[in-house]
């Protein structure tokens, strides 16, 4: 029997259980990707069926219905209306779940308007029995034209019964299930007559929303004679969707029947403490308190695991390779490179960890209810919350985040504040200083001085972003409609396959990403710095060794300072020294200059900067980044270069500063702008300069 | 005045009545909330502002001020 590949699209509302099935279905797998022009999430994953077939399946994103209101939604059309994408569906999956089954039923039956065969799966079947809810299979199917199959993504049962379906999509009716046209017969008539062609649903779609097709393009749409008024199409919209709960209505009435509501309990009691006008913020910031320490104390063991492990390997390359500038750019550029990658990981891990608890257990719906009016004051929506919370790890997913706000304004002052928020870039860039300048002590023998300030500089990223967003509010003339709409799922205990996948990909999609850009830049300063322009780079080792003060010198004395003068003689050195001027009025020296300019596209890449410049300036590899930089000291005054006064205002330009070229891409394509991200910059960057130049003014 | 969902108390039932469609956005109609349905309001928020309903069957959050413009017929409590 011959090999066949077919494409199947999952497609479901948020919180019924999709990404499961999917998981399921796929395990790992699994490709994220992103959909061509646009920053939405695109997840391919691979499956084997039975009869030797094999599929690609398209998770796509989470909607209630065919009608877009988002950049998310858009692509589910897209890719249902166009036949020449690569993976235009050979069936359809619609996945719905048992508690909620009336209101996923509507975007199944605008699915099936599309004549595409589709399968529905009813999930979270394990709770039927518990709900007291029964449901006539053979019913269903025959009012709905399509075959059900009952799945417990928890338990794993029906996975099987679902591939084995998928194989059959051949048999499967393209019928649709109701007659929607019937709302307007004269108006859909015209339409058929003019558009032979054409799918009548394909053509209503195209006609409401936004979206435009090789085949079929809105203009020549709005050309024509009959078309309708905005307000007359929102009716027709309206009466569309009363039509269609109309047919779920009679066809529930008589194939499900539900018992009792009794067991509603537990959830209301929930809701009513974890939205409670004290116990609910306490409860929110006692979860935030534990995860922030958490990430903190965890991450410490091995993070200086991998610190101690790459200074080491370093140092290991340096004795058993053959000398030269092969070795040289692998001990000394390409190992220290990685290290400042891998150092990330627990940090990260550990953040996504939490940021996926929360969400999946249905507990972050709670907190939206619970700050909506707070956040309202600021400008923002109930709906920030979630990217400012996400954006402790990345701003990039965080400002994505921010698509399911519907009101402009609050959407696009919460995309310029979110950079504010200590990302998990900083971290290093913090840890390292903080352990550098902040003593190791206890104050009332619980509280650790140096996690205090690492908790204060979240708490002053949290605030100059509600501060920015308050002032963005009041300076913003910007006239849109207010929408807020959040579905409150129901509460479940994390499923720990979703979550560990989950960690994985965005873990592995941060380091290859994020790595990328660190490693390339590691080479380009190793390059930098192990070069010079003038004499005074190449005869370094002459003109140090004529100098009468130095004849006394020990070898390893005298090897130090001819590294030094030599990296202050290299091309980054001079770049370093160019821009002292501007930076010694903050406290840095022109080392710290070159970490600044080379982390301008990343933060993170400061403390590889760093590295590569302390490897590259001294002889010695095995010595850890951080006490090459506590021995740092000014060569003309004899003070230490990371002092507390240059630290602090180390960690405040660090807290400010917009130190990410992605976050900035990322703003202009979400704000479809360069005003956007190009205000950002300025402000966030002039603002650090400010508040570093006077912290170390007054604290020198 | 006339009787809205921003009118109802804790734990009260009513049906929706009628609204504009103009100012109510379609996604809130498609998660149920359409004339002759039945609507719970199960929790309101501190300072009173979002409301916690159950629509049709569907648990969800609005603001106070879409919450305005949805007329109900209170049928318990």
């Amino acid at each position: 029997m011959s090999k066949q590949n077919i494409n199947v699209a999952l497609i479901g509302n948020p919180n019924v259980g999709k990404t499961s099935v999917f998981n399921q279905l796929t395990g790992l797998n699994q490709q994220v990707g992103n959909y061509p022009g646009i920053t939405v999430e695109k997840k391919v994953g691979f499956c084997k069926l039975p009869n030797n077939i094999n599929a690609n399946v398209v998770d796509l994103p989470g909607t209630y219905s065919l009608n877009a209101s988002s950049a998310d939604e858009n692509v589910v059309i897209e890719l249902l209306l166009n036949k020449n994408d690569k993976l235009y569906p050979d069936v359809i999956v619609v996945v719905s779940e048992v508690e909620n089954l009336k209101r996923n039923l509507l975007l199944f039956t605008q699915i099936k308007d599309l004549e595409i065969p589709t399968i529905l799966v009813i999930n979270m079947i394990d709770r039927m029995k518990y709900k007291g809810i029964s449901l006539d299979i053979p019913y269903l199917e025959s009012q709905l034209k399509t075959k059900i199959v009952l799945v417990s993504s928890r338990k794993g049962t029906g996975i099987e019964e679902l591939k084995n379906t998928i194989t059959t999509y051949k048999t499967i009716s393209t019928e649709p299930c109701l007659n929607a046209s019937s709302i307007d017969e004269e108006y859909f008539d015209t339409l058929r007559k003019t558009f032979p062609n054409q799918s009548l649903y394909k053509l209503w779609l195209v006609i409401t929303q936004d979206v435009n097709f090789v085949d079929l393009n809105r203009k020549t749409l709005k050309n024509n004679s009959f078309t309708k008024t905005d307000s007359e199409l929102k009716r027709l919209q309206q009466k569309e969707t009363i039509k269609r709960y109309q047919f779920i209505n009679d066809t529930l009435k008589v194939g499900q029947k539900i018992d009792s509501a009794t067991a509603t309990d537990f959830r209301s009691k929930l809701d009513r403490l974890l939205t409670h006008k004290i116990w609910g913020y306490l409860i929110f910031f006692v979860i935030l308190f534990g995860i922030f320490q958490s990430i903190f104390e965890w991450s410490k063991i091995p993070m200086d695991f991998i610190d101690q492990t790459f200074a080491s390997l370093s140092s290991l390359a340096d004795k058993t390779l053959p000398p030269g500038a092969f070795t040289n750019l692998i001990s000394q550029g390409i190992i220290p490179g990685i290290g400042g990658i891998l150092i990330f990981i627990p940090q990260i891990t550990f953040l996504f960890l939490f940021i996926s608890i929360l969400e999946e257990s249905g507990y972050m719906s709670r907190v939206v209810f619970l700050m909506d009016k707070i956040m309202r004051k600021f400008g923002l929506s109930g709906k920030s919350v979630v990217p400012l919370i996400s954006g402790t790890a990345c701003a990039i997913p965080a400002i994505m985040a921010t698509r399911n706000i519907e009101n402009w304004k609050e959407r696009l002052i919460t995309i310029l504040v979110t950079p504010f928020t200590t990302c998990s870039a900083r971290l290093p860039v913090y840890a390292i200083i903080i352990g550098l300048v902040i003593p190791d002590q206890y104050i009332f023998g619980i509280l650790n001085l140096q996690g205090l300030t690492l908790m204060l500089l979240y708490l002053i990223g949290f605030g100059m972003a509600i501060f920015s967003a308050y002032v963005l509010h009041k300076v913003l003339k910007l006239n849109c409609k207010t929408f807020f709409v959040v579905e409150m799922p129901n509460y479940k205990l994390p499923m720990f396959k979703n979550v560990a996948i989950n960690v994985i990909e965005k873990t592995k999609a941060f380091v290859f990403g994020a790595g990328k850009i660190i490693l390339s830049i590691s080479i380009i300063l190793w390059f930098l710095a192990s070069n010079g322009p003038s004499k005074n780079f190449s005869d370094a080792e002459a003109i140090i060794t004529s100098k009468p003060e130095n004849s006394n010198l020990s070898k390893p004395e005298l090897e130090n300072k001819v590294a030094s003068f030599k990296l202050e003689n290299s091309y980054i050195g001079m770049m370093g020294k160019t821009i002292e001027p501007a930076i010694s009025p903050l406290g840095y020296d022109w080392k710290i200059g070159i970490a600044i300019i080379s982390s301008f596209a990343a933060r993170e890449v400061f403390v590889g900067t760093l590295a590569t410049i302390y490897s590259v300036g001294g002889s010695d590899n095995e010595t850890t980044i951080k006490n090459k930089m506590a021995a740092e000291v000014h060569p003309d005054t004899g003070v230490k270069i990371f002092n507390f006064a240059s630290g602090i205002s180390l960690l405040l330009f660090y807290a400010f500063a917009m130190q990410c070229a992605s976050t900035l891409a990322v703003t202009k394509k979400e704000t479809n702008s360069w005003k956007w991200p190009l205000g950002q910059l300025i402000f966030m960057s002039g603002f650090a300069y400010i508040v570093a130049l006077l912290a170390y003014q007054i604290l020198k | 005045m006339k009787t809205t969902i921003a009118s109802l108390k804790k734990g009260q039932i009513a049906i929706i009545k009628d609204f504009d469609a103009d100012v109510i956005p379609l996604k809130l109609l498609e998660m149920g909330c359409l004339p002759g349905n039945m609507v719970e309001l199960l929790q309101i928020a501190p300072f009173g502002d979002p409301l916690y309903l159950d629509i049709n069957g569907s648990h969800l959050a609005i603001r106070i001020e879409t919450a305005r413009e949805i007329e109900v017929d209170i049928i318990k409590k």
